[in-house]
């Protein structure tokens, strides 16, 4: 069985208070010199049957339509072995 | 023959029963509409509720874009059929592509309820007719992912178009940009707002007063005039 890894993060300019109130609590805890937290989602799909291109080209549309909101947040399909 | 107003339940939704006795109180038949029938039962206009449909388990609103009763509803409004999301009904809204932006998490990571002041900036959708343009109003407001979002065309264009219906005054309770509290879509028969007038239909309850009905007797009178 093949696994497929979707990462879905906020885009860029998008506020991320989730991220910012971990990188506020980082220096608390001490661990120091993190200027920046964003905050995603990862998705691993267990494939049945071969990940080829149009089984890709499926996830790339499940990604699309369903696992991120193309209004506000970024994905990334990789295939892991 | 007054006119059929339904109300969508999805697992998860928690003010149906608001929305219909709102409906009831402006005169109109509440009609329960299920997430699962396709049917929509022959009613003139649809409110989606407020709540946590299938537990806003992906992203608020996400899951139930997809459910039997959407494909219905996404089809109609784009034929003029009137739909008001309300909260959890706005997000659901935006998800199917029916009103532009997207709901994220509030600024401050709080859920919030509190009574909260508008303004109605567009009296000539659907459902705010029976309001003045400029007109204040006090609604509850109660949500954890209300902060409202578009990149900045779209938000000139809603401007530009008159088409953001509500701002928040006094106070942005969850950093929504510009101080949307709710918009309409071209046509003015989709309205989305993240606060909630049914909870302000009757003076024992809500805010006190009944600043929410107008939503409920506008949509009346504009079916009844149709």
């Amino acid at each position: 069985m093949a696994r497929v890894v979707v990462d879905v993060m906020l885009k860029p300019e998008i506020l991320d208070p989730q991220g910012q109130a971990v990188q506020r609590a980082l220096p608390r805890l001490g661990f120091e010199g993190i200027a920046d937290v964003r905050q995603g989602k990862r998705f691993e799909l267990e494939v049945d049957g071969p990940v080829d291109e149009a089984a890709l080209a499926r996830i790339h549309e499940m990604a699309e339509t369903f696992l991120a909101n193309t209004v506000i947040e970024d994905f990334v399909v990789k295939v892991k072995s | 023959m007054t006119a059929r107003i339904g109300v969508v339940t999805f697992p998860g939704t928690l003010d149906d029963q608001d929305a219909l006795r709102a409906v009831r109180l402006a005169g109109a038949e509440p009609v329960s509409l299920w997430h699962r029938d396709k049917d929509l039962k022959q009613v003139d206009a649809v409110v989606l509720a407020g709540g946590f449909s299938y537990g806003d388990y992906l992203r608020a609103g996400a899951i139930s874009r997809f459910s039997p009763v959407m494909e219905t509803v996404i089809d109609q409004a784009r034929s003029g059929m009137p739909v008001l999301g309300i909260c959890n009904g706005f997000q659901i809204l935006t998800e199917a592509h029916l009103l532009p932006g997207a709901m994220l998490r509030n600024n401050h990571l709080h859920f919030i309820c509190r009574d909260q002041k508008l303004r109605v900036e567009n009296a000539e959708t659907a459902w705010t007719a029976d309001y003045e343009q400029g007109q204040e109003i006090s609604v509850p407001l109660k949500n954890m992912d209300g902060r409202y979002v578009a990149d900045e065309r779209v938000l000139d264009e809603l401007e530009a178009e008159g088409r953001v219906a509500f701002r928040y005054l006094d106070l942005n309770p969850n950093g929504s940009l510009r101080d949307i509290a709710g918009i309409t879509n071209a046509a003015g028969n989709v309205v989305g707002l993240m606060p909630h007038p049914e909870h302000a239909v009757e003076p024992l309850i809500g805010t006190g007063g009944t600043d929410g009905l107008g939503f409920f007797t506008s949509i009346l009178k504009k079916l009844v005039a149709a």
